[in-house]
């Protein structure tokens, strides 16, 4: 959902589009407020991936070391998470998930303020709640409206990609030579101590394939976005490449999806590769030092 | 802190003043004439024009917002906006979920287009609009129904040839009929006329929209919009 606002033509000469020709006409089209959107949608998938990333790394690692933990029912918590989460089809979990938070977060908000209130929230189909229980309020302006659609995306993006996320993580501190955890007891740290400063720093090298995997699929889930209400960067390609009528826009033309998805092809491809990039420096910096074949290899060219 | 329990206050009070009049118009924004995005990426046609309308004359101030076609009766009864004006057909099977204003259009003609005469819808294959009135008809003939998210996509099928003809609302087909190789093969009446849908809870939202719609039908506006935006049909 957006708000529909005017934006500025930016070239004057763009005032009657059908005397227009070549460049100068394709300099119009390519400046029109619907194409800002489509720009912009890429800034906000590019918003996403900046701030999902991490936020699944941190509910993966949560989620490892509750499966760690020696406590039988804390450990359940972290696998049960990561085994629900893994096996609940993506487009299920979005439409579900995203529904019922967001009912789930205005049903204890009604609770909260509006004790008084004694008609059902449930009526046949409807979910009322008082109105200043609603999230976001219904006069708040279209951008919180926005927000939250954006916030509740990177939480359910965050929960999904977190569980896969934990079992990679899991995996890889158990993969670290029992012999490293043995050294550090042997030299007095604690258990928290051995984690912490020996067990984290290796484990990383162990994680990075499942990672950097994860990360791909992540780059390549976003049209997911739209079925959260927001409108990411296939959706505006899908609009704008559609077929459009003299008598709707000053710039008809055919089906031009094909050139509108191609530049997405080029878009997600190079996403790929400058990730590709940085993922094998990370591997290169992390295999410094290591007791593996990669570390092994570092040290002898040394 | 007295500054505070003031703005907090006055929060309050904004908040519970502005409440009753701000409403959320939801619409698809893919549908020319009824609703479509212009050049500008703003909610423009038919319904943005008679929503516009209609909330000056129920006294509300009202914001326009899209949504997926396939999401939008959900998306109402969850909340996320309180109107729906999006070129939908009044039906039975929509009743059970929400609640309709009268009809702002006449039950209109929906019409088959293919790239050539002879075309026999009966058997041929056919493209719709998933979820509407004319894909229920389709799979209720003995066609083949090829279902679309989007108008768009229906019309981009039968260009390609992947399938022999679309159905839609004829005043959408039109302007596509007057512009490219597309004709008209048949057309079929489906439907009770268009309007506006509500949460079945939200009775009195409705009154004041449906109100409206009488003025408007009433004084010959209404009319005058359908003219303009070239709709069949009038009150």
């Amino acid at each position: 959902m957006r708000l529909h606002g005017k934006r500025p033509i930016i070239f004057s000469y763009c005032s009657d589009p059908s005397l227009l020709e070549g460049l100068k006409w394709l300099s119009c089209y390519l400046t029109t407020g619907k194409h800002m959107g489509f720009y912009v949608s890429f800034g906000t998938v590019l918003l996403l991936l900046a701030i999902t990333a991490p936020a699944a790394l941190a509910f993966g690692f949560g989620a490892a070391m509750l499966s760690r933990a020696r406590l039988a029912p804390v450990s359940w918590i972290g696998k049960g998470y990561i085994a629900a989460v893994r096996g609940v089809p993506d487009i299920a979990f979005f439409l579900f998930f995203v529904i019922a938070l967001d009912q789930g977060i205005e049903w204890l908000l009604h609770q909260a303020r509006c004790p008084d209130w004694s008609d059902p929230i449930r009526q046949g189909n409807d979910f009322v709640v008082c109105d200043i229980a609603k999230m976001p309020l219904g006069t708040s302006p279209q951008w919180i409206h926005e927000t939250y659609g954006f916030a509740l995306a990177v939480l359910t993006f965050a929960i999904v990609f977190g569980a896969f996320a934990g079992n990679v993580l899991y995996g890889a501190m158990s993969s670290v030579p029992r012999a490293q955890i043995e050294t550090a007891e042997a030299y007095g740290m604690t258990r928290r101590q051995a984690f912490w400063r020996i067990l984290v720093p290796q484990m990383w090298v162990y994680a990075l394939p499942g990672l950097s995997n994860l990360w791909m699929v992540l780059i390549k889930a976003t049209p997911l976005l739209f079925l959260l209400g927001v409108e990411d960067i296939v959706y505006w390609a899908r609009e704008l490449g559609g077929s459009k009528m003299a008598r709707f826009t000053d710039y008809p033309h055919g089906d031009w999806r094909m050139w509108y998805f191609l530049v997405l092809l080029v878009f997600y491809l190079a996403f790929t590769r400058v990730s590709e990039v940085v993922l094998a420096r990370i591997t290169l910096k992390l295999s410094h030092g290591q007791a593996t074949v990669g570390g092994e290899a570092q040290r002898k060219a040394a | 802190m007295k500054s505070l329990i003031l703005t907090t206050a006055a929060l309050a009070l904004t908040a519970g003043m502005g409440m009753a009049d701000t409403v959320r118009l939801g619409t698809e924004g893919a549908y020319p004439p009824y609703n479509f995005l212009n050049d500008n990426g703003e909610v423009d046609g038919f319904e943005r024009e008679l929503g516009d309308e209609l909330c000056k004359r129920a006294e509300l101030t009202c914001e326009w917002v899209t949504n997926d076609w396939d999401s939008i009766i959900p998306n109402l009864t969850s909340g996320n906006y309180d109107a729906i004006i999006a070129g939908m057909s009044i039906t039975a099977e929509r009743e059970e979920l929400v609640d309709f204003t009268q009809g702002y259009t006449q039950p209109s003609p929906s019409a088959y287009a293919g790239m050539s005469e002879g075309v026999d819808v009966k058997t041929a294959v056919v493209a719709a609009q998933a979820s509407t009135i004319q894909s229920a008809h389709v799979a209720s003939t003995g066609a083949t129904l090829v279902e679309f998210a989007t108008p768009d996509e229906t019309v981009a099928a039968v260009q390609s040839g992947e399938v022999d003809a679309v159905l839609s609302d004829k005043d959408f087909l039109i302007p596509i009929v007057a512009e490219t190789e597309l004709m008209f093969l048949e057309e079929v009446r489906l439907g009770g006329g268009i309007g506006m849908a509500f949460r079945e809870s939200d009775d009195e939202l409705r009154g004041k929209f449906d109100a409206a719609i009488a003025s408007m039908k009433e004084d010959g506006s209404l009319n005058d919009m359908l003219d303009k935006w070239e709709i069949e049909g009038k009150f």
